[in-house]
Order: C-alpha cells, then structure tokens, then sequence
C-alpha cells in the first residue's frame, strides 16, 4: 500500500498533535498543528488513509522538511 | 495658586478631539491588538502632546529666548537655529529629525529577517518591486490634486503620501521627515494604521483580481536549501549593488544588510540579538512616543490630514493590486505556475501580508503551504520600498 509522508514546511514547533497512530483520516483532515511566525498553521493529511506512524509530540521543534506523519 | 489646564483645554476643540484620537489608538491596540506595539506609544504620545502646557511644552522649541510651542515652530518653517526645549521635542529632534532611529530599526529588521527565501526563488525579487508601482501610483495622484488646487500638496507631500504604498514605518518617516516634515505625523500614523489592517484591506482586492482555481495553484512547500554561504553573500552584493545604483537608500539599506550580515555571519550572535530584541524595543518605544507628540491638533485636525489618509490607503490598495497582477502576468510567461495571491505580499508589512496570503491559500486549498513562498516579495518589499525611497530623496530632495 502507498505511503504517503506529511513534512513540515518551514521550521517551527507543533502545538498540537490531533491523530495517533492507527487513526484513519480523510483528505483534508488536520494531522497536526505548526506555530511558525506566530502563526498556527494546520498540517492536513493529503490522502485518504490510515495514520502508520506520528513521528512528533507537542512541543516539538521541527525543522523544514522533517518527517510529521506517515499515512497509509 | 497652582494654574492648572482645564480652562485652556476646553477652550480649544482640538485639544479634546486629539486626545479622544489618542485614546481610540491606544484602545485600537489594547483591545483589538492591532499593531499594539507601536499604537500604544504613538496614542500615548497623542494625549502628552494635546494637554496644554505643560503637554505642549513636551513638543516645544527654543528660538534665542523665545519659547516655541510645536505649532508656531511648524508654522515657522522648522527654522535652523531653533533647538528642541521638551522632552519629545529632544527625542524626536535627534532621533528622527537626524535620521538616526528609522536606519537603526532598519539593523534591528536586518537581524530578524530570512533571507532564504529570496535567495531560493529570486524572481520574487521582482514581485517584490512590482508592488511598488503602487507608491508612484500614489504619488501621481496626489501631487495631480495639490496641482489641481484641491488639496495643499506639493512633490514633497505627494511623495510622502506615495511611500505609504510601501507599508513600511520607518521608511514612511525617513522620506517623510526629508520632503515633507510638516505632514510628518499622519504619513506616520497612516503608514502603521495600514499595516495593522492588511487582513482586512487585501484579501476583498486578491479576490477580485484572482479566480477561483488560480487562489488554488499549489506550490510545493519545500524551498531549495539555501547554503550559508550563500546567505552571507547576499547582504554583502545587496549592499553593494543596491547602494551604487540608489545612493541614497545607503542608510536604510545599509543598515538593514547590516543587521542581516550580523544573523548569519555565524561570528556575531551576540549583536545580532541585541539589535533584533532589545535594542530594537527601545527604540521602538522612542520612535512610537515621538511619532505621536507629532499630532498636535493644531497641525493634524486639517481637511489636508485626511486626503493623507486616504491617498495613503489608494497607495496601499494599489501596491496590493499591482502585486497580483504582476504575479498574474508572470504565469503568462513562465513554465512553473506561481500563486498569484503571494504578489500581494509585495507590499513590505512584514510578515502581516505574508500570514494573509498564507490563511488565504489554505482556505482555498487546505494542503496549500504559501507562507515561505510569501516571504520571499515580502522580504524583497522591504528592499523595494528603501529603494523608492532613495529615488524620491536623490529627486525631490
């Protein structure tokens, strides 16, 4: 089956993490959310799926390009 | 007998409409958290400057033996050998009148800015310029009405109002301070009302410019990765570059790649956190209370003022339309589609139009990631309007 990975886009800190592993999502779902910029921004999940892993907890600094989610 | 200054304040309407302007600001700021930062100390400023004396005496001036009050000395004609007699009269003279604050927020600005994105993608650079069209937009307007006698603006006003357009502060003051002094104040607080209310006057016009479908081009999130070296070379070309071709952009781009070189030389963390925090809080503190001691009601409560402000919004409207359509017609031409949404961030309200592009993109299309792409004719908005700036003093100056 597909993988389909979630990165974060620019550096910043997850304030929020809305799935576990096991989850399903649709398209569109918000994974996560991203403070950059003093801004919070929801990562939303590309695929229609099943959450595999969640590779950060809240409070987490990632930088761009890090891994957040694998969808399956 | 004490004298105190209720029967001159109410003697006088300008006084009380003032301090109730100063006291919207500040509310403005607190309550509705719009560019507190600066709002509270420019509403604050307002208020100090409108309580008749000892309040006037802050913004006063001393001509031999003569005591000025700030009215008489604008009226006057800013005369040379006038010296600042008051506490804001004294920060405002050697602090703005000497061009020293604005370049220095410049260093601080310098020190927190992000190059990166430029650097990856520079055809935002040209976004970036494009909206600046929308200061000289401006300016042909208003120095068509002063022209036309409907409003008392000459090339230096016109121009002053025009680098509203800009959406940058400091830059507003700097060329406001050089061409203009008189209007000083509502440039000023036009420029930062402006700024704070970006998400609410851009998006009606990026709609309007903007379809649907093209709100929901996606841009791949991920930037190339910029080097450090890179990220060095950058402020030291742009300082070159930049200064031959504009001189006099030299102390606001000067400072700015400055700041910029202190962050990313690796070398220099210790100065370049102190210009980006503290040092920039002061003289943010400073800027803001003299900016606002500038609105006496005396000079400010003038059918002029607002023709200031409204030109200043047909500038800052303008920049935010020739952004998009300037983003717009280098789809028409280029291979990768952009977002033409971030033309809009060309305007330099760092990061406001950016985080507006970027609540728009998503709204659009949730898997959309415009922030950096936004940052980029953000950042290059900034230079752009130093530059305009330049080419307004080195012309009109």
């Amino acid at each position: 089956m597909a993988e389909e990975i979630i990165e974060a886009p620019m550096v910043g800190k997850i304030i929020e993490v809305m799935v576990k592993a096991g989850d399903s999502v649709s398209e569109g779902d918000v994974v996560c959310t991203l403070e950059s910029m003093k801004m919070e921004n929801p990562l939303v999940s590309p695929v229609d799926g099943t959450v595999k892993d969640i590779k950060v907890a809240a409070g987490d600094t990632v930088q761009a390009g890090d891994e957040i989610a694998v969808i399956e | 007998m004490i004298e105190t200054g209720f029967v001159e304040f109410f003697s006088n309407y300008q006084y009380p409409v003032m301090v109730v302007i100063g006291l919207v600001l500040i509310y403005l700021g607190i309550s509705k958290k719009m560019e507190p930062l600066l709002l509270v100390p420019i509403g604050l400023g307002v208020i100090l400057v409108n309580l008749p004396w000892p309040g006037e005496g802050l913004m006063a001036y001393k001509l031999g033996d003569t005591i000025l009050p700030y009215v008489d000395y604008v009226e006057a004609g800013f005369p040379e050998a006038a010296e600042p007699h008051g506490l804001m009269s004294r920060i405002f003279h050697y602090g703005l009148t000497w061009e020293i604050i604005p370049p220095l927020i410049f260093l601080g600005l310098g020190a927190m800015t992000d190059f990166g994105p430029v650097i990856a993608n520079p055809k935002t650079l040209l976004l970036g310029a494009g909206a600046q069209f929308g200061v000289y937009f401006a300016m042909i307007i208003a120095f068509a009405l002063g022209a036309a006698g409907l409003l008392d603006f000459q090339l230096g006003e016109a121009a002053s109002i025009g680098i509203i357009g800009g959406a940058d502060g400091p830059t507003t003051i700097f060329v406001t301070n050089r061409l203009a002094p008189q209007i000083l104040g509502a440039t000023a607080v036009a420029a930062y009302s402006y700024m704070a209310l970006v998400p609410i006057i851009q998006p009606p016009i990026i709609r309007l410019l903007t379809t649907k479908k093209q709100r929901q081009i996606y841009m791949k999130p991920q930037l190339r990765k910029v080097s450090n070296r890179e990220k060095i070379v950058f402020p030291l070309m742009g300082t070159i570059v930049i200064i031959l071709l504009v001189p006099a952009s030299a102390p606001l781009i000067g400072s700015f790649m400055l700041g910029n070189l202190l962050m990313v030389s690796g070398v220099t963390d210790r100065l370049a956190k102190t210009a980006g925090g503290e040092f920039m809080n002061i003289l943010t503190i400073l800027l803001g209370v003299a900016v606002g001691a500038q609105m006496s009601g005396f000079i400010f409560l003038k059918p002029d003022t607002l023709g200031i402000f409204a030109l200043g919004l047909v500038a800052f409207m303008a920049s935010t339309a020739f952004g998009v359509v300037l983003a717009q017609l280098m789809n028409l031409v280029s291979k990768h589609k952009i977002n033409p949404m971030i033309g809009a961030a060309g305007v330099s309200a760092v990061p406001m139009a950016s985080r507006v592009v970027q609540t728009m993109g998503q709204r659009e299309n949730p898997r959309n990631f415009l922030l950096m792409h936004a940052m980029g004719p953000n950042i290059a908005g900034v230079i752009g309007t130093a530059v305009a700036a330049g080419v307004f003093i080195s012309m009109i100056g």
